[in-house]
């Protein structure tokens, strides 16, 4: 194999590239395929050799679309080692993700770097539920497929709010022993939340071992909530706000336990019996107003 | 002779007026005119036994140099910069020369020092605006690898002494954008990026391939580096990492930032010019910086660039103040306000969980602690409330286990930083070396570009059996 970083390799001393600028433009991060799955969410494959190749289930990546670009986390929904590509899922919520939205196969990313936090614990439990919520049903997947072929029972339950936003049922089906789904309005299966459906397991008396639940922070916090009497382990993957997403900066920092941690070096799985959800919940708040702001300042360029 | 040099004074640099640099993020100081430099140079007596070079950590021909700004030839003045030094232009601007070379200046005896860091920085903007520039010889190639892990001060060091060696030389950088502190850190105002990017443009230029968006422990481990892909020694130059944070009450409050974060949003992500770019930092009337170092510093003064009332609390006296004097003075000429014997107990918010104010206590001076400086004890009973809107904590980093972690066999000392052979920076890993915050936790860019010196001649001899050379000679 040769050095990473062959792509921009030349062909002798001296015909190096001249500076960054015409670095990035010979595209490296280059959009294989994209697919829109819900109204403004997006999933998009990614060439990423070496992140593919070590990407693990609950890790995630960090990308800037260009130059303007925040960097935003994302988790890792699939990886295709042989095939050098990553799969990720987004909604479009602020004025990045809104112009990772508009990008299509072929364009390309200015920055992808990872795998990045700690992958998720997998291991033989016996049977554990998998729960994705909205757009969580993404990272939840590779999850889910890993404790699978651990030799897990997976039970997968899926919610969102309407049919039109459950996402990704047909990869769920494979990665899981069973799927379950349910939608805010009835819209497509069982009438109700994630917790409604998790709660009937529950009381069937089913043999939980152990509980991963991803998606929204109120749909966590309920799910931590509800598992706690039963004494049943909730994992969730927390979506904080991050910048560098190394440890440097500590904008990631959640109260686990009491604990001060950093979501991008500590986690992104934490016991959600411990997690301080309020406390997540109004930090992933700060920035409504500044997002409102820069989204206003696009409209009008573009209008 | 010597007589007639003392009269003339030390010169100063033009800079902008404190009123008009407030509320912008351009360059403070303008630099010398050429004759104002040469007028400077002249002041340097030429001792023979340079004092200054001893100070220098990475060894700077300091009266040579000077010599040739004095004669009007520049060019020979950088290229004299260049043999010891990567990034002139940088340290010319953020090295505390009052501690190191300008301390032991001769002249500062009767007089003021010769200002060396304002000449070393005339010289490399000099050659900036040049044309037609001169590359420093490179070696034929020796077919060793290196791998330099982190484009900080100390990386960017060690690729640019090896790549002159005849290695080949890769620099893996987790951000999207090489220059560590530089570009993270340091504000535009104090070192403009442009001038990172220069030096760095130059590295590459002599052949020092740059890889952005790669976490070694991550991405890559360092033993594959070392068995996959073949490089011959690794320097890691990862930087510190983890802030600190106080542990009192109130710090995840949304408008609580480290200082990593604060300028990192600033800097880095250019949020000061937000919504132009995405990346958003608080823009509140009323930002307080707690600590007392250059880091502080550059926190407070973004701040106020951004338009806050801005302030310093710190739980010393001015005397303890680890910042450099230029810097405090900065800071004041602009209106920071400083508070000092003072330290919070307490960040308070509302429900939306928002910083509305920072509970303090009054400080006093008692018996001096480890670091030799006198321990700052509460006083009983003095707490009071600041009126603030967002908190910057500047009070430290520490090892960020990232890659530590993931390099088994790597010694590190109890605090996580990674051990090194102090003459050589080699770690316990044979062909790994290491420099820079990483091995001290945090202290300065010269500091991190004379381990990066010191390692990358150690690594040039693990590779090729040849001798290093001393690093200053007398």
């Amino acid at each position: 194999m040769s050095p990473p970083g062959t792509l921009f390799r030349s062909t002798g001393k001296g015909a190096l590239p001249e500076d960054l600028t015409e670095r990035r433009e010979k595209r490296v991060y280059k959009i294989k395929e994209k697919v829109s799955l819900a109204h403004d969410v997006h999933s998009m494959i990614v060439e990423a050799p070496y992140i593919a190749k070590k990407a693990l289930p609950g890790q995630f990546v960090i990308l800037r679309y260009g130059e303007a670009g925040e960097r935003i986390p994302l988790t890792i929904a699939d990886s295709d080692p042989d095939d050098g590509t990553i799969t990720l899922v987004f909604q479009e919520v602020g004025k990045s993700t809104m112009v990772l939205g508009g990008l299509s196969a072929g364009d390309s990313l200015d920055d992808v770097v990872g795998p990045l936090g700690v992958p998720s614990h997998i291991e033989k439990l016996g049977m554990v539920v998998c729960i994705g919520g909205g757009i969580g049903i993404a990272p939840v997947h590779p999850v889910a497929r890993a404790l699978k072929e651990a030799g897990n029972r997976v039970v997968s339950i899926l919610g969102s709010r309407t049919k039109d936003l459950l996402i990704m049922e047909e990869e769920m089906v494979k990665a899981s022993t069973e799927v379950l789904l349910c939608t805010d309005d009835g819209s497509y299966g069982k009438k109700g939340f994630v917790t409604t459906v998790l709660e009937e397991l529950i009381e069937k008396g089913e043999p939980i071992d152990q509980v991963v639940a991803i998606g929204p922070v109120p749909m966590m916090e309920a799910v931590s909530k509800l598992t706690k009497p039963y004494a049943i382990k909730t994992l969730v993957s927390l979506n904080p706000i991050m910048v560098d997403g190394t440890g440097m900066c500590g904008a990631c920092r959640v109260t686990v336990g009491g604990e001060t941690k950093f979501v991008c070096v500590d986690g992104p799985d934490f016991d959600g019996h411990l997690v301080d959800f309020n406390e997540l919940r109004l930090r992933q708040r700060m920035y409504l107003k500044e997002e409102r702001e820069a989204i206003e300042a696009i409209t009008y360029v573009g209008a | 002779m010597t007589e007639k040099k003392e009269k003339i004074p030390r010169q100063s640099m033009p800079e902008q007026t404190p009123e008009a640099r407030k509320s912008n993020f351009e360059e403070v100081p303008y630099g010398y005119s050429p004759e104002t430099a040469m007028l400077e140079a002249s002041r340097c007596i030429q001792c023979k036994k340079p004092r200054c070079v001893a100070g220098c950590p990475v060894g700077i021909d300091i009266p040579g140099f000077i010599k040739a700004i004095e004669d009007g030839d520049f060019a020979s003045s950088i290229r004299i910069l260049k043999e010891s030094n990567a990034l002139p232009a940088v340290c010319g601007r953020v090295c505390p020369q009052e501690d190191q070379c300008e301390v032991l200046c001769v002249i500062a005896v009767k007089d003021e020092p010769v200002a060396i860091g304002r000449l070393e920085r005339f010289a490399a903007d000099w050659e900036m605006e040049q044309e037609k520039k001169e590359l420093p010889e490179v070696a034929p190639p020796t077919g060793k690898r290196v791998a330099v892990v982190g484009a900080g001060p100390a990386g960017l060091t060690v690729a640019g002494d090896l790549i002159v060696k005849g290695h080949e030389v890769t620099i893996y950088e987790a951000l999207h954008k090489p220059g560590g502190v530089l570009v993270y850190g340091i504000p535009e105002f104090r070192l403009p990026n442009q001038i990172v990017e220069y030096e760095i443009k130059n590295l590459e230029k002599l052949g020092v391939r740059i890889e952005t968006n790669v976490v070694i422990g991550k991405t890559f481990t360092v033993e594959e580096l070392m068995t996959e892909f073949g490089y011959d020694t690794v320097f890691l130059g990862v930087g510190a990492g983890l802030p600190w944070f106080m542990g009192i009450p109130g710090e995840n409050l949304n408008g609580v930032y480290s200082a990593n974060e604060y300028l990192t949003r600033s800097n880095l992500m250019s949020a000061y010019q937000f919504p132009k770019y995405d990346t958003p930092v608080k823009k509140v009337p009323k930002v307080a910086t707690i600590g007392g170092g250059n880091v502080a510093m550059d926190s407070a003064r973004t701040a106020l660039r951004m338009g806050a009332e801005s302030i310093v609390v710190y739980r010393r006296s001015r005397n303890e103040m680890p910042a450099r004097i230029e810097e405090i003075h900065h800071a004041e000429e602009e209106g920071i306000e400083f508070h000092f014997l003072t330290n919070p107990t307490r960040i308070l918010g509302n429900e939306e969980g928002s910083v509305t104010g920072m509970e303090c206590i009054r400080m006093e001076l008692g018996e001096p602690d480890d670091s030799g400086r006198r321990r700052p004890v509460p006083v009983k009973g003095s707490e009071f409330i600041l009126d603030v809107d967002a908190v910057i904590v500047s009070v430290g980093t520490g090892a960020n286990p990232l890659l530590t972690n993931a390099t088994p066999g790597l010694e590190l000392n109890k605090w996580g930083y990674v051990v090194v052979d102090e003459e050589t920076g080699a770690t316990s890993i044979p062909g790994v070396y290491a420099g820079g915050d990483i091995v001290r936790g945090a202290a300065t860019v010269i500091l991190a570009m004379g381990d990066g010196r010191k390692a990358s001649q150690s690594m040039h001899f693990y590779m090729t059996g040849e001798e290093p050379e001393p690093v200053s000679e007398e």
